[in-house]
């Protein structure tokens, strides 16, 4: 059982904040924390780790990790912390890497092969792709053997397929190990994917919490169908007038009237919607991979 | 002929002991610079780099005044342990440390300050104390500044010329190091030796400058560092 209750003032860009959270959360969960940059996601993740001070109470598995008198050190708390840009270090090599955080060549070489990365065990960490770099991190986040995982957006320096790997990776060892996990993540998909419970932050304060599935079904769901996207281009072909909008990671193409094609201007976001129950669908890969 | 090497003897025996000084101080002093949010740290930091700028005269002369024995720091080292100041090697040490502080400190912080501070963490979170993190990851992590910072230091203390003849004198065998020395032999005409003795100092301070070139172009090659 883990039980955090925290107060923390900000410094915002806009204004300031004051961080105020409270939870309890079983073991064996995975939580996510989601919202906008700026809402104290990541600070709340530093806190638990303690790289970060703040008053109140942190509680895991009946151990005082903060209290009014007691501040735990990181060097103390039971953690696996696997950073955004990945924190290996670069004098050492692969399972140097590992291995310095606990001298336990078989336990390393067993997260290696799980992870398929035994053959590159002696290789330095800049000669890795984004991520490979990304999987040892999660394997030396292990090496401590942590009650808690914490994932700081592990996934945003990583294409579409990367992710896919390391989201499977994650939740094979979340379960081979039992972790509890926290994972600071901006894409509902990741969050529908890994977590089993999610929390939504604003300026500081949790705004919504319960699981993936009820939050984020039911925002889609009580709006209409719509995706936000960028014009890239506007293309005159024959009669008609196309727009290239960018959604994510796709590029869609959206015939526009001849009013709208004077109207919009490449770089204008826009919202792209249906209209009286004819939604306007184009394949535009049948790989259904990516 | 008779070559003396006292002097270059002299010259790398002072060198040697003040880069050591200076890098066993040096390391905490850059990494509280580096680290600092403190008001004080312009101050401090302008207080490093002054022997950049001060001319050497100026600094022998306050050294002179500040380390002679009737001063106070003078006194207090003749007292307790019976060290004179001026005219001396120990003065020279002194002295020499504060002309090649900045050498030491400057490449040291800037190397502390470039480094990704995640690692530190990483290493926190891996369960290691502050001098293991020292020792196993932000030093090995910052060698082409270390370097840099040992080989200029020691360079510069072997080419400093103002400072040694004003607060070491130039007595042989004590305190004439190998500038000195030829600056001797110039005022009394004897340029032949003058001419051997910048050779060779010419030849070091190449050297030296080319080891520290050399070694961080091959350690840049080696690792995409920062």
């Amino acid at each position: 059982m883990i039980f955090i209750d925290i107060k923390k003032p900000l410094k915002g860009v806009k204004e300031n904040m004051l961080l105020e959270v409270g939870l309890t959360l079983k073991k064996g969960s995975f939580l996510a924390l989601f919202g906008a940059s700026g809402s104290g996601k990541t600070t709340l993740l530093r806190i638990i780790a303690g790289l970060e001070k703040a008053k109140g109470q942190i509680i895991v598995d009946n151990e005082k990790w903060l209290d009014k008198n007691k501040f735990l050190p990181p060097q103390k708390r039971e953690i696996g912390f696997m950073f955004q840009d990945f924190a290996l270090f670069p004098n050492m090599n692969i399972i140097e890497n590992l291995l310095y955080i606990n001298n336990d060549k078989k336990f390393a070489e067993k997260l290696l092969s799980l992870s398929g990365l035994n053959a590159l065990k002696n290789r330095m960490p800049h000669s890795l792709s984004g991520g490979q770099k990304q999987r040892v991190a999660l394997c030396r986040a292990l090496m401590r053997k942590p009650k808690l995982l914490l994932l700081d957006e592990p996934f945003s320096a990583l294409d579409t397929k990367m992710r896919e790997n390391l989201q499977n990776e994650i939740m094979m060892f979340h379960n081979e190990f039992k972790l509890t996990t926290i994972m600071v993540s901006h894409s509902p998909e990741e969050i529908y994917k890994l977590a089993n419970i999610m929390i939504e932050f604003k300026h500081g304060k949790i705004i919504k919490k319960g699981s993936p599935k009820e939050l984020l079904l039911k925002t889609s769901g009580s709006e209409k169908f719509s995706l936000i996207g960028k014009i890239i281009d506007i293309i005159k072909a024959d009669v008609i007038n196309i727009a290239l909008v960018s959604i994510g990671s796709h590029i869609v193409e959206v015939v526009i009237s001849k009013e709208e094609a004077k109207k919009l201007k490449k770089g204008f976001s826009v919202v792209l919607s249906t209209k009286a129950f004819h939604p306007n669908i184009k394949v535009l890969n049948e790989d259904t991979f990516s | 002929m008779n070559l003396d090497l006292t002097p270059f003897i002299l010259s790398f025996k002072l060198a040697f002991i003040v880069t050591l000084f200076l890098l066993i101080i040096g390391i905490p002093y850059a990494w509280y610079l580096s680290v600092t949010k403190s008001k004080i740290k312009p101050f401090l930091e302008s207080l490093t780099a002054l022997p950049i700028v001060l001319p050497p005269s100026v600094l022998g002369f306050y050294l002179l005044v500040f380390l002679a024995p009737d001063s106070f720091i003078g006194k207090i080292a003749g007292d307790l342990f019976n060290v004179k100041l001026v005219f001396s090697f120990p003065g020279l040490v002194v002295a020499s440390s504060i002309y090649s502080f900045p050498f030491m400190i400057q490449p040291i912080q800037s190397g502390f300050e470039s480094i990704n501070k995640n690692i530190i963490e990483a290493s926190y979170l891996g369960g290691k104390g502050k001098l293991t993190t020292l020792f196993r990851v932000i030093l090995p992590n910052i060698k082409p500044s270390l370097l840099t910072a040992i080989i200029i230091t020691f360079a510069h203390t072997v080419g400093e010329f103002g400072v040694v003849l004003m607060v070491g004198g130039s007595i042989p065998g004590k305190t004439e190091v190998a500038s000195v020395a030829i600056y001797d032999y110039v005022e009394n005409l004897d340029y032949h030796k003058a001419h051997i003795y910048s050779a060779i100092l010419l030849m070091i301070s190449f050297l030296v400058l080319f080891a520290v070139y050399y070694i961080n172009y091959r350690q840049k090659r080696k690792y995409d560092f920062y």
